[in-house]
């Protein structure tokens, strides 16, 4: 191809909302399993739906289960009606499952790959075009390296004049060097531009829409520092327990499962320099450079800014539950954190100084996830005198959900003849301003491997740079003897979580 | 599934401070019964409706769903009618739970008759919620009554198709959209259509292509010739063609398009079988042996493709010269009602391409 032709840009594209995707064939690790299932498959049905998969699409499905293609494809029609945000239209089903093939093995086995190879080959042969690759890794994490190398051994992590692009699912390690060390493994295979880490928080419109909120209006920026901002809490929590989930939990416990990834990157939204433009490698310089301001706590220091406790039995949504140790599946004397909080500084020019305060929980008083921006009070209270019961400090909080918004709380005059003063709410829900419902995070997030912009996935530094704050603690409460503090289940969470804020604060109201 | 409740109010005789003043107190009641309870604010619409046909369109309107207007004011117009009577509806998708949120669109429907047209501005203007995009749609016609109400408007609604003349309409959207940014269903039926040719010619080696179209045939709905053009209008304003006006032949309109390397034969077939409204199919050529046609069907646009057993082009055409590939683009159909709420949903967007495609349009029209 030549220089002339690979920079021609083309002029049909202008003004559509749905810009182009290289013919491409996705291929899922784990294809029978539950992710696959619930949101990659439906996912895919709701881009077929709405003509936004490629002109050429094709869908393998590998897994250890010995079964024949239409065996999967019914599976596949289950799912996707089960599952789907919208009923199928039967038409565009079909049509999508026509193009569904299934490879069975196990993720170790080369002729698994080498089937898999002439596979592809094939489907390059009937579109007359080799088609793009992009191999989506929804397994056990054991298998990440796994898979990646048996790709690399069978060549499949080329193609000439197509892109070949592997979609790593989380968790990305449960440790720093198991990171470092799964990194190393993935990008002796592919490059890094051909590595999507998901983590589907990003893909969120809601945590899009931070961007927007921060860098598109410019009544915050004069504000969004040490000098104003007092303190910033982001909560994650939710009303219900394990569930069946307790085989993945208990290996994995709050800090790994929502702080390691998902709320650091809220933090980074939050702490983050306005990049020079939003192009993938900007955005994500920006968000290094945060995690890289956050000091890796000694041993010392976890004991003061982090807690963790696990649920007990309580009462939520009107029931009795029971606690985490007795959830079936989950072991005997299991140190296991189901709620953990940090006090974390950033320590750089805008944010020195200011405690950054992260909790996460299940089986807390209900679900929401939220930042809170605690602005300083203000310097001479005038209004002290006639009582100004009430008065706090402003408070900006943007609620990711379940009601996505913006709330800013003032001071304000209750009617009558005295200047007493209260909080009152002005608030913004983003349900009641768009007319659009917001796509799955998934539906975005394939397309956008698909289109090889990485914008919304973690890049290899980023996610060592969040193990480099979470592994000490990791490491510390691994290292100390359980048993767990308890909470209520249904509660606010634990009262050893007050220990780690600074004098004078205190968190929010789940 | 969410019930949906609504709350009514309704006056003879009444005047559009006494409907606003309802409203407000409409939406009040609704909040004290449920905090769950949130108005949308996303847009206004209005809609200037003859009287006989006020429920076909209330119909059409409820069909397209979430892209309700935020306010929807209904000016449902009787000639003979000497007094405003107004009925006021706040419906709710349902019944919020704890910590739940259920939207509030409200719907006012406005009888004026002949003694109103004059003043349909100072009806109307009470009636919309101040600092929202207003969206302004007549279905119908009523150019004189569009014109009253445009001051008031961000956004028009319109469907070239519904203009038996396509010059006319084309004038008539041009004329809009000196005052507003126009939505045209006609444009919006064509989407597919363009996001299809664009990802066809996406591939590097492919977009060389599109310097040498040779000949492009549409086949349309009977009524709809106005969506050809308009496709023909997008093609020529995105890759540089001179356009002539074309000349019919036996129902078929044709001419040439000047390219800067060649000419390109246009063709405008109308497709009797075509059910709906729109675009039937299209056909392709290039001066390197491309043949593309894409057809409406079942489940999205069915391609068929064939390089012919001459020429070069690179890549992999010259691999498949001689055969046909054929495949389906997966995508459902959107239908009318699905058609109207893109429309809506359009008003709050800009696509800068339609003025140019519909400039280019203009100088093909016989």
């Amino acid at each position: 191809m030549s220089a002339v032709e690979q920079t021609l840009d083309n002029p049909l594209t202008t003004g559509l909302e749905r810009l182009p995707v290289a013919p491409t064939a996705l291929v899922i690790f784990g294809a029978t399993g539950d992710l696959a299932r619930r949101k990659l498959l439906p996912a895919l049905y709701n881009l077929a739906h709405e003509g936004a998969l490629p002109e050429h699409f094709r869908l393998v499905g590998v897994s250890r289960k010995d079964k024949e293609h239409d065996d999967y494809r019914e599976e596949c029609r289950q799912a996707i009606r089960s599952f789907s945000r919208r009923t199928p239209d039967e038409e565009v089903l079909e049509g999508l499952l026509a193009h569904v093939k299934y490879v069975p093995g196990t993720f170790d086995d080369p002729s698994v790959y080498e089937e898999l190879g002439q596979l592809l080959d094939r489907f390059d042969d009937a579109v007359g075009d080799p088609l793009s690759r992009a191999f989506y890794l929804s397994t056990a994490p054991a298998f990440f390296p796994v898979i990646v190398e048996a790709l690399g051994q069978q060549g499949l992590n080329r193609r000439e004049q197509a892109d070949v692009r592997v979609i790593i699912e989380k968790p990305f390690g449960t440790s720093l060097a198991e990171a470092t060390e799964l990194n190393r493994r993935v990008l002796e295979v592919f490059d890094e531009s051909q590595v999507f880490r998901i983590d589907h928080y990003l893909g969120k419109e809601t945590v899009q829409n931070m961007l927007a909120f921060r860098f598109a209006n410019g009544m915050f920026e004069p504000l969004w520092n040490r000098n104003y901002i007092d303190n910033v809490q982001i909560t994650a929590a939710e009303d219900i327990g394990i569930g069946s989930r307790a085989g993945y939990y208990d290996h994995s416990g709050a800090l790994r499962d929502l702080i390691q990834n998902h709320m650091l990157q809220l933090l980074c939204h939050v702490a983050m320099e306005p990049p020079v433009n939003f192009t993938a490698e900007e955005v994500r310089n920006e968000k290094v450079k945060v995690l890289q301001a956050i000091h890796a706590p000694t041993a010392e220091d976890v004991r003061q800014m982090a807690v963790r406790a696990q649920y007990g039995p309580g009462h939520a949504g009107g029931e009795d539950v029971v606690g985490y140790l007795e959830e079936e599946g989950v072991a005997e004397g299991s140190i296991t954190e189901t709620f953990a909080a940090l006090r974390l500084e950033v320590d750089n020019w805008r944010w020195a100084g200011v405690p950054f305060y992260l909790r996460a929980g299940k089986r807390l008083a209900r679900k929401i996830t939220e930042i809170a921006i605690t602005l300083k009070p203000v310097p001479h209270l005038a209004f002290s005198a006639e009582g100004s019961l009430g008065i706090r400090p402003n408070q900006l909080i943007l609620t990711l959900q379940p009601n996505e918004g913006v709330s800013l709380q003032l001071g304000a005059k209750i009617p009558g003849t005295r200047m007493i003063i209260r909080p009152v709410n002005m608030e913004f829900l983003y349900g009641t301003s768009f007319l659009s419902q917001s796509p799955e995070a998934y539906e975005r997030l394939i397309t956008d491997a698909m289109r090889g912009d990485p914008t919304l996935f973690t890049r290899n530094d980023e996610v060592e740079a969040q193990w480099e704050i979470c592994d000490p603690i990791v490491s510390t409460w691994a290292s100390t003897p359980g048993p767990l503090s308890q909470y209520e289940a249904g509660s606010q969470g634990p009262a050893e979580a007050v220990g780690i804020l600074c004098e004078g604060h205190r968190w929010r109201a789940i | 599934m969410p019930v949906s409740s609504d709350a009514v109010w309704s006056a003879r005789d009444t005047t559009p401070d006494a409907i606003e003043a309802a409203l407000r107190e409409l939406l009040t009641a609704r909040h004290a019964e449920n905090g769950g309870y949130a108005p949308a604010r996303v847009l206004n619409m209005i809609v200037f409706v003859d009287h006989a046909w006020s429920g076909e369109i209330a119909n059409r309107l409820r069909g397209v769903g979430r892209y309700h207007a935020s306010r929807l004011v209904v000016l449902s117009y009787e000639p003979s009618r000497r007094r405003i009577d107004a009925r006021a509806t706040v419906a709710s998708e349902g019944d919020p739970g704890p910590g739940e949120l259920s939207l509030l669109r409200e719907t006012v429907i406005v009888e004026i008759g002949d003694p109103h047209l004059d003043d349909l501005l100072t009806i109307a203007d009470p009636l919309v919620v101040s600092d929202l995009l207003t969206l302004l749609w007549s279905p119908h016609g009523h150019h004189h009554a569009l014109g009253e109400l445009l001051p008031l408007a961000q956004a028009v609604l319109v469907d070239s198709v519904d203009e038996p003349d396509a010059r006319e309409a084309i004038a008539r959207a041009q004329a809009l959209a000196r005052d507003a940014y126009v939505v045209d269903l006609a444009w919006l039926r064509s989407t597919p259509w363009r996001e299809r040719l664009a990802s066809t010619f996406d591939p590097p080696p492919m977009r060389r292509q599109l310097r040498t179209l040779t000949s492009l045939s549409i086949r349309h709905h009977p009524d709809s010739a106005i969506a050809a053009m308009l496709l023909i209008g997008w093609l020529a304003s995105r890759l540089g063609w001179e356009l002539s006006p074309l000349v019919a032949h036996h129902g078929v309109l044709s001419g040439k398009a000047h390219g800067r390397r060649q000419d390109i034969a246009l063709h405008l077939v109308p497709s009797p079988e075509q059910q709906v409204r729109g675009l039937a199919g299209l056909e392709l050529e290039t001066a390197s042996g491309l043949h593309l046609r894409l057809d409406r069907g079942p489940g999205g646009l069915h391609a068929r493709r064939r390089w012919s057993t001459t020429g070069s082009a690179g890549g992999g055409a010259d691999r498949s010269r001689g055969q046909e590939q054929e495949w389906t683009m997966l995508g459902a159909s959107r239908g009318e009602a699905g058609i109207l709420g893109e429309g809506i949903r359009q008003a709050l967007l800009r696509d800068p391409t339609y003025a140019p495609a519909l400039a280019a349009a203009e100088q093909i029209v016989p």
